[in-house]
């Protein structure tokens, strides 16, 4: 957990005084990400600066799992923050296994466990440790330089990590392949992560938390979701861009806008029985099963005003999406195939049920509706 | 670039080879060893020379240029440096010149002289090599908790260290490379038989001073040259 506490920082320049950071008051839960975000000059990068004390705060508290961090020696405290930079800054007369047991070998680890945890933190980022341990930076592309970059930060295990724009050098390619790496690893690791961040989009996927400042101001600390939907003033609203609704798709899943209306026969069912239901629960298409439950093909309601069994009438579907896919991407299959529902299967390829766009549309403008509501009471 | 570097270097040993060949042929070799005793002392007070003021320089030099890349000096330091710039265009006859009507004569005025003229490179080598690494390599290391004198020791001077390098190898060719003048003013060495032979007009006593002083010049910046390529560790080092 990491907590701020009036945090302010006021740089003194000739003539006048800046303020960097402004009473920042916030909180970090234990094993979230929560980025700092906003346009260059904001503060974001002061306030993380203060935490590991490389600025030094003019005034307020930084607690860390619950302990003042003025209680530490500074070198000590920095040991236990792992911290990662958009420059990198991998040592370039160091291998990468010596730039990996920096800290390790700072906290006074043996050398054999040292490097035995460097191979290991290799291996979690797919870089074979027999290939790379005993290269030098400048041997390495730079997205491999950056995945070093952020095991190395981890190498002693830290609680907590300071990420100053860690992706911001890398090609968006590149940049898209690491971040997914890197939340992967999140998973498993839960360390409680600030990173700056000035891209909307990184923030959106990245954060469970997002903070976006302004002159040294935190304008608004909520879930990227509630940001996105409710910006607190214009500023923040302008920062997020008019397509905020459209980046919320990002942030959930296709299980979650299935439509419990939707049909699904096997392939003997009669078509006289599927028109019966099509007509009672409002549907113009069915999807037709196999005996595995895997999506066998459509039937359209044109098509069901035959006689016959179902198997007869089926059409191929248009395409099928993963329940763990994100609604923008099944949004962008919807259009791809001009077609306003997609069946959605799970990981074993079984139909889980049919993703519509009124769904979507339901879903999206739910938070709208509730907002509205409580504002009428 | 390695292949024609070699060819290089083959083309070189050859020529003097037929240099050799062509000096023994025309007697001047024998000439020359006449004054192999004088040969031999003089080299010895000549290596003496050159590694007395030339470690003094590389230890002062490197210490005074690391003070003056300090954070504390970066006010001073610009300022000083340039003082130090001014100093360079001095000609090293002067400097020479300028220690002896400071110490009088001998081998410290000739050892100071030295000193100061090879002094210059290095400092200023340090500073600019020491100031050139990359801000974002000494935030890294202090971000991860390294104390100032770990940051200058593990990630400062080793990146910094071929800059310097080059500073040091600069500094003992202009040192060996004056110190015949040591001579001049009684600090000994092989400027005795260079000079003594162009007041004698005797070409083979000029010789005799002058080969051995410029195999001399080749041979110490061979070596440095070695050090510099296994000193420097292989990350930061553009010759591996």
């Amino acid at each position: 957990m990491i907590k701020l506490e009036n945090l302010t920082k006021v740089f003194k320049v000739p003539g006048r005084e800046i303020v960097a950071a402004d009473h920042i008051n916030m909180e970090v839960p234990e094993g979230e990400i929560c980025v700092l975000l906003g346009p260059s000059g904001c503060g974001k990068t002061t306030a993380l600066k203060m935490i590991n004390r490389l600025i030094a705060p003019t005034s307020g508290k930084i607690y860390i799992n619950g302990k003042d961090t003025d209680a530490y020696r500074v070198t000590e405290l920095r040991r236990s923050i792992g911290y990662v930079i958009q420059q990198i800054g991998l040592f370039p007369n160091m291998t990468i296994e010596e730039n990996i047991c920096v800290v390790p070998k700072m906290l006074g680890w043996d050398m054999k466990r040292a490097r035995q945890r460097a191979a290991e933190l290799l291996d979690l980022v797919a870089l074979e440790p027999a290939m790379f341990l005993n290269r030098y930076p400048k041997e390495l592309s730079g997205g491999q330089q950056q995945r070093v970059g952020v095991i190395r930060a981890l190498a002693a295990d830290p609680p907590v990590m300071l990420m100053d724009e860690p992706f911001g050098a890398i090609d968006p390619i590149n940049r898209e392949v690491i971040q997914d790496e890197f939340l992967k690893m999140q998973d498993k690791l839960k360390k409680t992560i600030m990173f700056v961040s000035h891209d909307i989009d990184e923030a959106v996927k990245m954060g469970d938390k997002i903070a976006i400042f302004r002159g040294g101001k935190l304008e608004q600390f909520d879930s990227p979701d509630q940001l996105l939907a409710h910006p607190a003033n214009d500023f923040i609203a302008d920062f997020v861009g008019a397509d905020r609704t459209l980046k919320r798709l990002r942030l959930l899943k296709a299980e979650a806008a299935i439509d419990p209306s939707a049909l699904a026969v096997n392939r003997d069912t009669s078509l006289r029985d599927l028109r019966a239901m099509m007509t009672e629960r409002h549907a113009d298409a069915a999807v037709l099963l196999d005996e595995a439950g895997k999506v066998a093909g459509q039937i359209t309601g044109e098509a069901a005003s035959a006689e016959g069994v179902a198997a007869q009438k089926s059409e191929p579907v248009h395409a099928v999406v993963k329940a763990s896919a994100d609604l923008r991407e099944v949004v962008s299959v919807m259009f791809a195939n001009d077609t306003t529902w997609l069946p959605v299967v799970g990981t074993d390829g079984r139909f889980q049920g049919v993703v519509t766009q009124a769904q979507i549309t339901h879903l999206l403008g739910e938070t709208y509706r509730q907002r509205q509501g409580a504002g009428a009471h | 670039m390695g292949a024609n570097a070699n060819t290089a270097r083959l083309v070189g040993i050859a020529a003097v080879f037929a240099l050799g060949v062509w000096a023994a042929m025309a007697g001047l070799a024998d000439e020359i060893m006449i004054y192999w005793e004088d040969i031999s002392y003089l080299t010895v007070q000549h290596v003496v020379l050159v590694s007395v003021s030339g470690g003094l320089a590389i230890l002062i030099g490197v210490t005074m240029g690391l003070v003056l890349s300090r954070p504390a000096m970066r006010s001073t330091a610009e300022t000083i440096m340039q003082v130090f710039n001014i100093g360079t265009t001095i000609p090293t006859l002067a400097v020479i010149a300028l220690s002896m009507s400071l110490l009088g004569i001998g081998f410290v005025p000739a050892v100071f002289g030295l000193f100061v003229a090879s002094l210059l490179p290095i400092i200023r080598n340090t500073y600019a090599g020491l100031l050139a690494v990359p801000a974002h390599l000494k935030e890294a290391a202090h971000g991860m908790g390294m104390t100032p004198l770990q940051i200058l020791w593990r990630v400062e001077l080793p990146n910094a260290l071929y800059v310097i390098f080059s500073g040091i190898r600069t500094a003992l060719a202009i040192n060996v490379g004056t110190a015949p003048l040591a001579f001049l003013i009684g600090g000994g060495g092989l400027g005795e038989l260079i000079f003594t032979g162009i007041d004698l007009m005797e070409t083979t006593m000029l010789l005799a001073g002058a080969l051995p002083t410029a195999g001399l010049a080749v041979l110490v910046d061979f070596l440095l040259g070695q050090v510099q390529f296994l000193a420097v560790p292989k990350g930061v080092n553009p010759l591996r």
